[in-house]
């Protein structure tokens, strides 16, 4: 008898130390605080499971040719019973999932857990946030309806701007005509490539965390080691209040609002406008002012490349465990901040009214459009930096986050123009 | 486990090492072989590709038909039919040339407005509004005993108006 409860205990002990394998057995109490960390990356895991569990049920209704596809879909939606209630709970964990893993993105940064130990989870975690705005990508071409078909006609496009290796990437994508091989390449990414590449680099992500001995935390002045608490259950009820509560929340919103499918692929008609989903209408507005090669490929590569080489190479990584712990943090994060916003929206006002007169003499080149403008932009930039780094004699971290808070406030100003300020034709309007 | 002798562990050692560098061999001969199969396939898959171009001549009709300054599509070519105003004729794709949206003709503005990223193009095709960084293509058109007929099956990239390009009588 006796044995046989050894023999439970020891087999229910082992399930639940593989749960939470992924979890140190002690944390310092210091990180249990909510508003160290939000439980957004808790949180983006939370909506990762949730995005599996109905991504499965919507792959037993789905078929991905360009015959069935929309039609299983809009049945799936007229469908009175739980068939577009699943569709919502995946639409909503998707776009919730972009939201919540871009503030974590800036959480792990304003809190300093990019310092040593912590170098090469900051990169595999902007893999990871790629990785989730391939799979929003990829997924909403799915249902081909119009929004699908003019993403997918834009998205092949865009590549055959990529230098040397765009054509022969647009032609592995099924040609420059959008059509049946397309829509199953894009299926086959959407539901086995890049989850599994998602799983693989969540894990070890996990798994570097707890390496670095669970979340970012003061370094105190003290000799005196942190106080520490067991995970189970200080650590883990935490989570499962925010993660449960989550999910509530998603599954109740998903009853009552649908997600939208728009008419049929029709490769005759564009919509007007023809607006990407929200998370790229960024992007969107870099297109109409830049030459495509460098919207496409040189902007966001040189972006990808200061943001991850900030905390890396350049030695910026702000104090840990705190937020936005440098000196006059604040300050300069909001000074920064209003800069930024000001700037993009003059820049793109001023930009759109010379685009807009009809003298038929602008050149549109990759020069006067593309080179001079990027490398404007990157030669101001620093040599404001540095102006500002003598005049005031700011440290380099303090010099970091000027840079990266600049970087973060243009996109999201582009993000803002694009979403709100963009009527019929792309034309700038105001939103109400 | 003490082994004081090295003379003795260098060759386990340098064995150890020769076998994991062939592991790592086979490993990445597999991993180049996956990724050339993939390529091979998506490859063979864009070659077989059921050629959607319209291969047949439309016939647009009678140039009587067309006013000057007009614009007339015909989706089943995917192209528009622009009269010029000294009545010559250009057939101009339809797809934008910047990123191949379907572009529509405003004949409120006499524009092409794409409602993706808000080029605009005249009736000869011509950039009004970047971004889109040439003319609408153009394709064929011919006129035979006073029929309009145009051939959508390849389409002629340009960098300019140009009066010559467009057919007349
Ligand atoms: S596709 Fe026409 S402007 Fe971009």
């Amino acid at each position: 008898m006796e044995v046989i409860n050894k023999k439970q205990t020891s087999q229910r002990r082992s399930l639940s130390s593989f749960i939470m394998h992924v979890h140190p057995t002690v944390v310092a109490r210091d990180t249990l605080r909510f508003t160290l960390s939000f439980g957004l990356g808790g949180m983006a895991s939370t909506l990762c499971l949730l995005l599996f569990m109905t991504g499965v049920l919507l792959l037993l209704v789905y078929e991905p040719t360009t015959l069935n596809a929309y039609s299983s879909v809009r049945t799936l939606v007229n469908d009175s019973g739980f068939g577009s209630w699943v569709r919502n709970v995946h639409y909503f964990s998707a776009n919730i999932l972009v939201f919540i893993a871009f503030l974590h993105f800036l959480r792990v940064y304003l809190t300093g857990a990019t310092n040593t130990g912590r170098q090469l989870n900051w990169v595999i975690g902007i893999v990871l946030l790629m990785l989730i705005f391939l799979s929003n990508l990829t997924g909403y071409l799915l249902p081909w309806d119009q929004l699908a078909f003019w993403a997918i006609t834009i998205c092949t496009s865009m590549l055959s701007y990529v230098p040397l290796v765009g054509e022969s990437l647009q032609m592995l994508l099924g040609g420059a005509e959008v059509g049946a091989s397309t829509l199953s390449i894009f299926f086959v990414l959407h539901v086995v490539f890049l989850p599994v590449t998602l799983i693989i680099l969540a894990v070890w992500h996990f798994w570097l965390v707890r390496k670095a001995s669970g979340l970012v935390q003061v370094e105190e002045e003290t000799s005196s080691p942190p106080i520490r608490v067991s995970t189970s259950p200080h650590l883990v009820v935490r989570e499962a209040a925010v993660g449960l509560s989550l999910i509530a929340i998603i599954l109740l919103f998903a009853a009552f609002v649908n997600a939208p499918l728009l008419d049929q692929a029709n490769p005759g008609l564009s919509p007007n406008p023809a607006k990407a989903p929200w998370y790229f209408l960024g992007f969107q507005e870099l297109l109409m002012h830049f030459y495509p090669t460098f919207a496409v490929c040189v902007i966001p590569m040189l972006l990808l490349f200061t943001l991850l080489a900030l905390p890396l190479l350049y030695d910026c990584s702000l104090p840990a465990g705190r937020w936005i712990g440098v000196a006059k943090g604040r300050a300069i994060t909001f000074s920064t901040a209003v800069c930024g916003l000001l700037l993009t929206s003059i820049v793109v006002f001023v930009d759109d009214l010379t685009l807009a007169s009809d003298g038929g003499a602008i050149t549109f080149d990759w020069f006067y459009r593309g080179l001079l403008p990027t490398a404007l932009i990157v030669v101001v930039l620093f040599s404001v930096i540095l102006l500002l780094r003598k005049m005031f004699s700011l440290s380099r971290v303090q010099s970091g986050l000027i840079l990266f808070t600049f970087i973060i406030t243009v996109m999201l100003g582009l993000t803002v123009i694009g979403i709100w300020f963009r009527g019929e034709g792309m034309q700038l309007v105001w939103p109400w | 486990m003490k082994s004081p002798d090295l003379s003795k562990e260098q060759p386990q050692l340098g064995r150890r090492l020769f076998l994991n560098r062939i592991w790592l061999l086979l490993a990445s001969i597999v991993a180049i072989e996956f990724g050339w199969v993939g390529f091979k396939i998506l490859k063979s898959k864009s070659n077989s590709r059921v050629s959607t171009e319209l291969e047949s001549i439309v016939v647009a009709g009678n140039i009587s038909e067309f006013a000057p300054g007009s614009v007339t599509p015909f989706p089943q070519g995917q192209f528009y039919l622009a009269c010029l105003d000294d009545g010559s004729f250009l057939a101009l794709s339809r797809s934008c040339t910047h990123l191949h949206c379907s572009v529509p003709w405003d004949e409120g503005k006499k524009q092409f407005v794409c409602p993706c990223h808000g080029s605009a193009f005249d009736l000869n095709g011509d950039v009004l509004r970047p971004p889109a960084p040439r003319p609408l293509d153009l394709l064929h058109v011919r006129i035979e005993n006073g029929v309009v007929k145009v051939d959508p099956g390849q389409v002629i990239k340009r960098d300019k108006f140009d009066p010559s390009q467009a057919t007349r009588i």
